[in-house]
């Protein structure tokens, strides 16, 4: 798995590609939380176009992420579900609780 | 006791790098045996959950313990006929695995972890757990619908 930040506006905007696994999910949960908590990013968009596969530790980081959003009244956004992404969100029942976007400029829009 | 026709027998370490060899190379037989895709990304994503929790609450997080994966073609009744099924069996030598760790959660409970299970009950028609003889043992079956002949390559 490999993350870049970009910076647009007041939003972070990371590009997230391969696989986000019990290997890699770590990295990606302290990503989010920095981003989150200490510099208080308004909004954390998550651009997930290029990931090909996430398990059940990817989406407890995201659940993560979306909680710390909570706590310190920031936005945080998914977009470019692939397949798989969409499957395994769904059958965790946790599809309904992301704000979730198809592309880029609906999840940067104001 | 026919055990089924033996696919591939995986010897592994603990260790979660490992994880995406497993499913690459299970995602290419489950595809070679006549599964449709949803079904591949199914069986899959249960045994990359299994493994997980092998190495996370057998192993306890340890890198270096091991690890066997055995994949057959079997027979086996489902809803009073015999059909075709692929079968996983994951063993380790970790501890025993406290049943109420692995009872997973209510969904409707939004929080981190506890989803495992869930996907693996979800994704396999049959899921078998036993202790036995200071081993675990994680028996998965998935059957097949329909069996085209196998993928010969070109």
């Amino acid at each position: 798995m490999q993350i870049a930040a970009r910076h647009l506006d007041k939003m972070t905007i990371f590009d997230v590609s391969g696989d986000i696994d019990l290997a890699t999910s770590p990295e990606l949960r302290k990503a989010l939380l920095r981003e989150l908590r200490e510099v208080r990013a308004p909004r954390v968009v998550l651009n997930l176009k290029q990931v090909r596969y996430i398990d059940s530790s990817g989406v407890a980081s995201l659940v993560e992420g979306l909680k710390a959003s909570r706590d310190v009244g920031s936005r945080f956004v998914l977009f470019g579900l692939n397949k798989t992404i969409r499957e395994v969100l769904q059958l965790s029942k946790l599809l309904r609780i992301f704000e979730v976007y198809d592309d880029e400029e609906q999840a940067v829009a104001p | 006791m026919n055990r089924g026709s033996l696919l591939l027998r995986m010897e592994l370490r603990s260790n979660p790098e490992m994880l995406c060899v497993v499913r690459n190379a299970l995602g290419q037989l489950a595809q070679t045996l006549g599964f449709p895709e949803p079904e591949c990304r199914a069986v899959v994503l249960a045994v990359d959950e299994a493994l997980t929790n092998i190495i996370r609450h057998a192993y306890g997080g340890e890198a270096e313990r091991p690890i066997e994966a055995t994949f057959r073609r079997i027979r086996a009744p489902q809803d009073g006929e015999h059909r075709d099924a692929l079968e996983i069996v994951l063993e380790d030598r970790g501890v025993t695995v406290d049943p109420k760790r692995l009872c997973g959660r209510a969904l409707e409970d939004v929080r981190p972890g506890g989803l495992g299970l869930h996907f693996i009950r979800e994704s396999m028609d049959t899921v078998e757990f036993r202790r036995r003889i200071g081993r675990n043992r994680l028996r998965l079956v998935k059957f097949l619908h329909h069996v085209p002949e196998p993928h010969k390559g070109p």
